[in-house]
């Protein structure tokens, strides 16, 4: 299948549930509601090593916040409930809580909620206060500054982890560019996050390794380098970069929307070809078919 | 449909009407409205003899006539809507559960006295014990909201145990007394001895505040939690202005003659 110039491998992305909430952080200003986020969100690019994957989904005028002010709503998942609750619990303590003029709040209406602010409430050691309005709780802790303001429950939801688009380019410069457009149009999707540096992947795994108790390894089918020494390359020839790009979301139907976005921007912007990564099926719930992202006459083609 | 309600004869005694509610009536005839019992002085009385009744079988209720002696209108209802054309006696919403009552003018004493949930909205002024507890009782309102936009009489949420209370006027003395949780605001001030008793619980006031001497003075700042319930309220009318979302207030913590977790919110003009 062709698109733009772009080779697209009739393949599919492999894509697990996970379970996603959404944080809205509000600040005095729009400057430290983003320094919270990214505090928030920093170091947070897979389970495998950080326990959860977060990022940045989009900034919030004052109009769009609970409060009036600037603000900024993050994504965050995990493979389960207690999962996200840990680690919600943990990165507001440590990334909001802290952070100057901040507040925040849940940004996920769902059926089941988790207690955030009630944990945190506690480091009020005992002078902290609730409100209740409209059926919503929050928890007034008393700090330095003045008085830092959280929402006591946050909606979760089941969503889709591991949604990945994988870019080949002729050279490095060309690759990395189609990869920063693709993350530029998928990141306008709400309810998905792209969690790794700049959203991009250079260092894509496979599962297992040679060495025992490693659990992931350089995708070597994927390393130009490789091409020569493997028994099995995924590069074509006249491929010298690949770059990934792995998302998360809410919904299916977020990431199949930010992957069609993906492969248009990528396709448009100088890559050769355009893949993913998968599990042969054994392992994912979904399978995301690049060629249902495409127009109809791609398909053809 | 709404069923309405117009009283046709003033009560020469004070009518206790706490069968006229939406949900009470939902369902039945006018002929079954009209049966319903209602206690004129010590006298049981059908509703009939003193409201001509249209319409029926609907959840929304409206009430008009002279209704200075009619008492209890919407006590105790659990959903549905309550309007009240002009003003209302005593006891309107009073332990009201859920749903709204609207009046078009002033209501007299203990209105959502007791109340749990559910909204009042008062266009005009309340009279004394908004939203409190009866005598001997240890808790007034629980939950809901009590919305006015004119002036409150003193007492309003005595006893109080969470739940809003707003007024767009002033509330007069001992307003919060008891305050054992929950927030009132006044836009246009308080008068003296608020907040006399209070555990817990937030008073917030825009205007002129004498300050008893047991609370304790904290510090000025702006409370994050105060612009979520001022949208809110002026989503709902009341006339809050940009400076009291934008604003500093000074923290007074009471009472100290019992818990001092209270606080007294005084709002800080700018210069």
């Amino acid at each position: 299948m062709r698109l733009h110039g772009a080779e697209v491998v009739d393949t599919f992305a492999e894509a697990f549930p996970m379970w996603g909430a959404r944080v809205t952080i509000t600040a005095a200003t729009a400057g430290w509601a983003i320094e919270a986020a990214r505090s928030m969100t920093g170091f947070a690019t897979s389970v495998i090593g950080c326990k959860c994957e977060a990022g940045i989904e989009r900034e919030l005028a004052p109009g769009e916040t609970p409060d009036g002010r600037p603000g900024v709503s993050a994504l965050l998942f995990a493979m389960n409930v207690e999962g996200v609750t840990k680690r919600l619990i943990e990165r507001v303590g440590q990334s909001v809580l802290t952070c100057p003029t901040t507040a925040c709040f849940n940004g996920l209406q769902a059926e089941r909620t988790v207690d955030v602010g009630g944990r945190l409430s506690y480091f009020g050691d005992g002078y902290q206060a609730s409100k209740l309005l409209a059926g919503r709780r929050y928890w007034r802790v008393p700090v330095m500054e003045g008085e830092f303001l959280v929402e006591e429950l946050f909606g979760v939801v089941e969503g889709v982890g591991g949604g990945n688009l994988i870019i080949q380019g002729e050279d490095d410069a060309s690759t990395r560019a189609a990869a920063e457009a693709a993350a530029r149009a998928m990141r306008g999707v709400a309810g998905v996050v792209l969690p790794f540096p700049g959203g991009i992947v250079r260092s894509g795994s496979k599962v297992g390794s040679r060495y025992a108790g490693l659990i992931a390894s350089t995708n070597d089918a994927h390393c130009p380098t490789l091409r020569g020494l493997v028994t099995r390359t995924e590069v074509p020839s006249g491929i010298s970069s690949v770059l990934e790009i792995v998302l998360d979301g809410l919904t299916l139907q977020a990431v199949e929307e930010a992957m069609r976005r993906g492969v248009e921007a990528a396709a448009r912007h100088g890559a050769r070809y355009l893949t993913a990564g998968n599990y042969e099926g054994k392992l994912g719930r979904y399978q995301i078919w690049l060629r249902r992202l495409l127009p109809d006459a791609s398909r053809e083609a | 449909m709404t069923v309405r309600l117009t009283l046709r004869v003033t009560p020469d005694a004070p009518l206790e009407a706490e069968m006229i509610c939406p949900d009470r009536l939902a369902g039945l005839s006018a002929a079954e409205i009209s049966h319903l019992p209602l206690w004129h002085g010590k006298d049981k009385v059908p509703l009939g003899d003193f409201f001509a009744v249209s319409g029926a079988d609907g959840s929304d209720l409206q009430v008009e006539g002279d209704l200075d002696r009619v008492k209890l209108l919407g006590a105790g209802m659990g959903s549905g809507r309550l309007r009240i054309v002009g003003s209302a006696g005593m006891h309107v919403a009073a332990g009201m559960r859920g749903g709204e009552v609207q009046v078009d003018g002033d209501v007299g004493e203990w209105a959502g006295a007791e109340m749990r949930g559910g909204r009042l909205v008062i266009r005009g002024h309340a009279g004394a014990h908004l939203g409190a507890a009866y005598a001997g009782s240890p808790l007034g309102m629980r939950g809901g909201e009590i919305i006015v936009h004119g002036d409150a009489g003193p007492q309003a949420g005595r006893g109080m145990r969470r739940g809003l209370i707003a007024a767009g006027g002033r509330c007069a003395a001992f307003a919060g007394a008891r305050l054992l949780a929950g927030t009132i605001v006044a836009l246009g001030g308080l008068g003296p001895r608020a907040g006399a008793g209070m555990r817990r619980g937030t008073i917030v006031s825009m205007g002129p505040t004498p300050i008893l001497p047991t609370f304790a003075f904290g510090c000025v700042y702006r409370p994050p939690f105060l612009p979520l319930y001022l949208r809110h309220l002026r989503a709902l009318g009341l006339p809050v202005a940009d400076v009291h979302l934008t604003g500093r207030y000074a923290r007074w913590s009471g009472d100290g003659v019992d818990l001092r977790r209270g606080e007294i919110l005084i709002w800080q003009a700018a210069g």
